[in-house]
């Protein structure tokens, strides 16, 4: 009875918004791979089923990702916080694994090869890491106010970022720094956020103006902390050394750190690249990827030329167009309308998964919920700032759209394994 | 806690939602407020492509093609696709090392990339391209035959006239007429071929192609409907006789000098020949920067259109002009007498005649036949120093006048670049060798046609035509019709210039005295059976500066004629340089090339003096030795005599 019960409401429980954004997103991606890679001409019957064009094998990855989701949708909520931390312990072996026995794509050791297929397994490690993140969360010993508890949920996030590093991956290793958000939204405190946005400001003004200068402007801005804070500070000693210790460290960060982090930290393409979105060095081959993406994006226009009328995307100006620069074929074949259509569909998706979150009655649920909202809106918010020169060129796909397996995947199981956490929301879960 | 954190979950949400605006107001400027993108768009995708109509062919007055075009094949190679080819067997058809055909695969891909198309052998030899196209497959999607148009003279005659095609150079580039050329374009860069380019050349088509980020084309841009089509260049009609232009190459060979024939009737040139020259096939083929090189260093200088580059005293054929303006100015009548006995002495130093005999200048008529030099020089006195002048500055600008409009001192117009003007000295140019202190016997050797007075061999035979037409010429020209003719290119050679009012009775005494040299004088070696040629013959001393000093060199031999005396129909001026006498080199030329002219043959009875013009040999053994003529000047050099002969005389 229940047996048949539960065969009759397969799909109860599914948030119909999301499971349709998703589709609307996957299905978007498909036409800007094909896109991206059809010539007149084509007989695309044939390329399907010989899989030798990105669009086919990309059709064969749904495929994949579909039935990943039938299985994720028929297991029990439980398996995943039974599972959590075996499977981060198992994602960290694998990276582990890619740095002893991975291939090298593109200059990042960060593939594994199977049976033809080449897989990045840093790209997985986002999900296990959701998983642990949310597991220890939600965990009764854990009291987020305490020290310890963060810096233990830090090391979480921090460790496969630390290892993907190693593997010369820096844009996927970037992404988990989106798992401070939800530990934000988990009682981290603000001025966290504040102190982080403060660096951004620091490290970009270090870049972008003399050191010289910026000491002395420092220096002014302490001296007048300093004098208008002057009854406080007598009445508090200890709000000087506060003040005399930021000023210290603002002063050495700019004058010793941020310099030998670009000549001895980074390499030298990261710090070209970093150096060409802010417009401090206008090197013409190391522009050329961002500058062929703008010109896509810029001649799109206001309606677009149409579909499968764009020039630049269909004649290979603009490079990894299937992948990282995907964005380009929507802003040309639909212009600034179909972009704004196109990153409302990631909007929704957002602000729905955190209206999902809210609704959740375990922590599990919401820290992975909110979790799934972050690396989604990193990567989204990386890659298509890229393609328009906001942000320096940091190869991270965009979700569900750009081509690829193993990032078509890790998103599909991300989403899925959160719509069955809200099925089953009614359960506390831990 | 979760209602604890509420306002969080507001703060994640406007993260969100100020990161998509920022991205948006960055769209919103990039694809609506800027309208760079779209013009940098098709700068990156459209492809320009100038598709090259073929070129206008040249034909002569009988409508045979002299310069057409031909299609030779290029192999050219697309790195990338090199694969598994026998090099060896490529190497052996091309005739060149491995190491060769290594460097130019690299030279390739240096030069355009390795996915692009390059010259791997460009204007291949008809045995290279036979044996490639037969063994294409093997080569292949690698290396592939491109037909490519050239200019091909069917006759390998008249090359300093048709001209030759070359690539456009950054210089030429900058000028405003060659706005429209692209670097790598060909155009005409000397003859015909340049005077005419603007209608040779036809209307280039524009074909846009959208191209890939490699600038391979990918297809039509918009369906070809930007496209203009080629449109193919106008022919020329010449006047020119290719047969008359190769018997006078012919005739020329192993001489330094020049031919050139013109209908006075119209000013239409029928024979152009400055020799040596060489086969203009030379500098169309694989081999023509080679070929160029060889020509242009060459002792004998064949590049030299000697026709109309080149200035010559004129010497005893300026003495019929001398006359006509003793007789338009009335200072003789044709029954003016000289009584010269050898020499003429009133300038001091005497100046030798041929002639000794009394009575040999005792008209103008006689003074031609016999060429009298004392007779000459003395009616130039006359005319300058003629009292209605005041004096002999006057009078030497009148004379200067004269001659200047009987062509000579100044350019006539030519259709064909480079023509030079040759000298005729005026008044101011006399004050200024003087310095102002000369009177008639100072340049007197001008009536005779040494000294200050320099033309090229197209003014003698423009001369000829006044002489011809009694008084009137057409600047001579090649192209008498333009087909589909919509400019004015051809204008200025249908007007009809009217010099010296001389009375046809003046004209009759000179043209006769032409008669006489012929036909009694100095020039009977051109006699031609039933047709009355009037010439004259000409040997020009000439002194050039060896080794720092001024020496006299051996005299030019020249001979100028228009046949027949009624209704003349062709008009010519030969030289050759350093020969001798006038009568002995010139003089046969000019009769075979009238004859061949105005009977379409040549007759038997002029055989041997043929066959001994063509085996005359006056090139300087110094010069000759040391020019690479004999190897290069296919068209002549190469044939035996008897080959040649047997060409005119083929049944004998």
């Amino acid at each position: 009875m229940m047996n048949r019960r539960q065969q009759l409401k397969l799909t109860e429980g599914i948030d119909w918004p999301i499971m349709g954004l998703y589709l609307a997103l996957v299905f978007v991606g498909l036409l800007s791979i094909f896109a991206a890679e059809y010539r007149e001409g084509d007989n695309i019957w044939n390329d399907i089923i010989h899989l030798n064009k990105n669009y086919s094998r990309q059709i064969m990855w749904l495929g994949v990702s579909a039935i990943l989701a039938t299985i994720i949708w028929l297991t029990d909520s439980k398996f995943f916080t039974a599972t959590a931390n075996l499977l981060y312990a198992g994602g960290i072996l694998l990276l582990l694994l890619v740095i002893a026995i991975g291939k090298d794509v593109k200059g990042s050791h960060s593939w594994l090869v199977i049976g033809g297929f080449q897989f990045q397994p840093a790209e997985l490690t986002k999900l296990c890491t959701n998983l642990a993140l949310a597991k220890y969360l939600s965990s009764l010993e854990t009291d987020f106010t305490k020290l310890r508890s963060r810096l233990i949920a830090a090391a979480l996030a921090l460790i496969p970022c630390a290892i993907i590093i190693l593997q010369d991956e820096t844009g996927l290793a970037l992404v988990y720094f989106s798992f401070f958000l939800v530990m934000y939204r988990e009682g981290l405190p603000a001025v966290l956020l504040v102190i982080a946005f403060s660096g951004i400001v620091l490290v970009l003004s270090a870049l972008l103006v003399d050191k010289n200068i910026l000491f002395y402007i420092f220096t002014g801005i302490t001296a007048l902390v300093i004098y208008f804070m002057r009854r406080d500070i007598r009445r508090h000693r200890s709000k000087l050394a506060l003040i005399l210790g930021v000023y210290a460290f603002c002063s050495v960060f700019v004058m010793f750190i941020v310099p030998f982090a670009f000549t001895k930290v980074l390499k030298d393409y990261q710090v070209k690249r970093i150096n060409v979105m802010l417009g401090k060095e206008n090197d013409p081959k190391a522009t050329y990827n961002t500058r062929q993406s703008m010109i896509a994006i810029g001649s799109g226009g206001v309606i677009g030329k149409g579909y499968l009328k764009g020039t630049q995307t269909r004649y290979d100006f603009v490079p990894e167009q299937s992948t990282d620069f995907i964005f380009c074929t929507v802003g040309e074949d639909f212009g600034f309308l179909g972009s704004l259509i196109f990153i409302g569909l990631y909007v929704a998706l957002l602000l729905r998964i955190i209206f999902v979150a809210e609704r959740q009655r375990s922590t599990f649920s919401r820290v992975y919920a909110y979790g799934v909202a972050s690396i989604i809106f990193f990567h989204m918010a990386i890659n298509i700032s890229m393609t328009i020169g906001l942000a320096p060129v940091i190869g991270i796909p965009l979700p569900l759209v750009s081509y690829g397996g193993s990032s078509l995947m890790t998103f599909t199981m991300l989403i899925f394994i959160m719509l069955r956490l809200d099925a089953d929301r009614q359960m506390v879960l831990r | 806690m979760s209602v604890y954190n509420q306002p969080r979950k507001r703060v994640i949400q406007f993260i969100f939602l100020g990161m998509v605006v920022l991205i948006m107001t960055r769209l919103f400027f990039l694809q609506v407020v800027e309208k760079k993108y779209s013009k940098l768009a098709d700068a990156n995708a459209v492809l320009r492509k100038v598709v090259y109509p073929s070129r206008g062919i040249i034909f002569d007055r009988k409508g045979r093609s002299i310069l057409s075009n031909d299609i030779m094949y290029d192999l050219v190679v697309t790195p990338i696709n090199v694969k598994n080819i026998d090099t060896a067997y490529m190497c052996q058809i091309l005739n060149i090392t491995k190491e060769e055909f290594r460097k130019r695969i690299t030279a390739s891909i240096l030069k355009n990339g390795s996915r692009r198309v390059s010259v791997f052998a460009p204007l291949l030899s008809p045995e290279a391209f036979g044996k490639l196209q037969e063994s294409m497959y093997m080569f292949q999607p690698g290396f592939e035959l491109v037909p490519r148009q050239i200019r091909s003279y069917p006759f390998a005659a008249a090359a300093n006239i048709l001209g030759y095609i070359g690539e456009i150079s950054p210089q030429m580039m900058q000028r405003p007429q060659y706005a429209d050329y692209n670097q790598g374009d060909y155009l005409g860069m000397t003859g015909l071929e340049r005077t005419y380019e603007e209608v040779l050349m036809g209307q280039r088509g524009i074909q846009y192609l959208v191209k890939d980020n490699l600038n391979r084309p990918q297809g039509p841009y918009e369906h070809g409907e930007f496209d203009t089509a080629a449109i193919a260049g106008k022919n020329l009609r010449l006047s020119l006789d290719v047969d008359l232009q190769v018997l006078g190459e012919h005739l020329m060979r192993n001489k330094i000098g020049s031919v050139v024939a013109i209908d006075p009737q119209t000013g239409g040139i029928l024979s152009m020949v400055s020799a040596p020259t060489f086969d203009p096939n030379l500098l169309t083929g694989s081999f023509r920067a080679r070929n160029f090189s060889r020509l242009f260093t060459d002792t004998t200088k064949p590049l030299f259109n000697r026709a109309i580059q080149a200035g010559y005293p004129p010497g005893s054929s300026m003495k019929p002009l001398t006359a006509l303006i003793a007789l338009d100015e009335g200072v003789i009548t044709p029954s003016y007498g000289f009584p010269c006995f050898g020499a003429y002495t009133y300038c001091g130093r005497p100046i030798a005649c041929t002639h000794h005999n009394a009575g040999h200048a005792a008209n103008l008529r006689l003074a031609i036949a016999n060429s009298c030099n004392a007779y000459f020089v003395h009616l130039y006195r006359l005319e300058v120093d003629a009292p209605k002048w005041g004096g002999v500055k006057k009078g030497h600008q009148k004379w200067h006048d004269y001659i200047s409009s009987f062509g000579l001192g100044h350019r006539l117009g030519i259709d064909i670049p480079s023509e030079s003007g040759g000298k005729a000295i005026d008044t101011a140019g006399m004050n200024k060798l003087y310095r102002g202190q000369w009177n008639s016997c100072s340049e007197l050797y001008v009536g005779m046609g040494q000294g200050q007075v320099v033309a090229t061999p197209l003014q003698m035979a423009n001369a000829m035509c006044i002489i011809a037409n009694h008084g009137s010429y057409y600047v001579p020209h090649f192209v008498s019709s333009i087909d589909n003719d919509n400019t004015h290119l051809l204008d200025k050679y249908k007007e009809k210039h009217v010099v010296a009012h001389v009375s046809d009775t003046s004209y009759r005494s000179v043209i006769y005295g032409m008669e006489d040299v012929v036909e009694k004088g100095t020039g009977m070696i051109a006699r031609i059976d039933n047709i009355i040629v009037c010439g004259k013959t000409g040997t020009a001393e000439n002194n050039a500066i060896v080794n720092g000093k001024l020496t006299k060199l051996k005299n030019h031999s020249v001979f100028v004629a228009f046949a027949p005396r009624d209704n003349p129909k062709i008009a010519i001026a030969v030289i050759v340089e350093n020969a001798g006498f006038g009568a002995t080199y010139a003089a046969p030329i000019a009769s075979l090339m009238i004859e061949k002219y105005l009977n379409d043959t040549i007759s038997l009875k002029r055989k041997p003096q043929m066959m001994k013009t063509l085996n005359d040999v006056t090139i300087d053994p110094v010069v000759r030795e040391k020019s690479k003529l004999d190897s290069l000047n296919g068209a002549s050099a190469k044939m035996t005599t008897e080959q040649i002969l047997k060409l005119y005389f083929p049944n004998n």
